[in-house]
């Protein structure tokens, strides 16, 4: 008996499905947002300056995480759909997934968050 | 059945589209071809506003000054139509896999409907309504 759930394949799934909803929910906010910007200057920024308090900085990064992390395992599902080889070793294309997260991830977090919590750090005057 | 065995059928039987409609066939195939393009979309729109500037800098004038290119506008209502279609999909399989009571199940799913089409229209008209404001320049 092949054994799915709670091993890699699994994971990827329910992760992938999890990010999504977290996106869409977070797209419908960010409509209703934009929509201020045709009601003026004071409406719009009103909204977006809770964005600018550290707790929602934080949670800017989680949604950057969780689009990454969509992103690239939808290449991975992309992959496995269309190509044999990769249907074979989909759970180590997992493995080059969160890889290729890491690699994109933890400089654009650094990024984002620098100028909340630590904006001398690495900046040359 | 050896694994090797096991593993190609389920790999032909996946390759078997999904059948019975070509609604869940087309829904099928833009899933993929939606999600590739939005990667690119999405990958620029975070540079560009997340890392590149950021929510201290975002304000009605960095909109109003980005929204005189039609362009970016093109760009920002091209993310907008594909990230709701790919993202209204997404949770039209989700109520298919788990909300079994037939009431609840007709509610999800003409809700869904509902909410695309609800902020498709208002973020296309917050798009296209923006002002061009002649004499509204950079710096």
């Amino acid at each position: 008996m092949l054994s799915y759930r709670g091993r890699e394949g699994y994971w990827a799934w329910l992760l992938h499905r999890v990010s999504g909803v977290a996106i869409i929910l977070f797209l419908f906010l960010h409509v209703l947002d934009t929509s201020l910007i045709g009601f003026g200057p004071s409406a719009y920024e009103t909204f977006v300056s809770f964005y600018r308090v550290p707790v929602f900085r934080v949670l800017e990064v989680a949604l950057s995480g969780a689009v990454l992390y969509h992103g690239i395992n939808g290449l991975r599902i992309i992959l496995i759909d269309f190509v044999e080889t990769a249907t074979r070793i989909q759970r180590q294309l997992w493995y080059v997934v969160w890889a290729s997260f890491l690699v994109l991830f933890l400089p654009a977090a650094f990024f984002m968050l620098r100028p909340v919590f630590f904006p001398t750090l690495g900046v040359v005057r | 059945m050896s694994l090797g065995t096991a593993t190609r059928a389920a790999y032909q039987r996946r390759m078997l589209r999904p059948a019975g409609s070509n609604f869940e066939l087309w829904s099928w195939y833009f899933f993929r071809v939606s999600g590739v393009l939005v990667l690119f979309l999405v990958f620029g729109h975070l540079l560009i506003v997340h890392i590149i500037n950021n929510v201290d800098v975002i304000n009605y004038e960095f909109v109003a000054l980005r929204w005189q290119t039609v362009g970016w506008r093109l760009y920002d209502w091209l993310l907008l139509f594909l990230a709701i279609v790919h993202g209204q999909n997404g949770l039209r399989v989700l109520i298919d896999d788990y909300v079994h009571p037939r009431g609840w199940r007709a509610f999800a799913h003409t809700a869904n409907w509902v909410f695309l089409g609800f902020f498709l229209a208002l973020g296309t008209m917050t798009i296209v309504s923006f002002p061009f404001m002649p004499g509204l320049r950079p710096g």
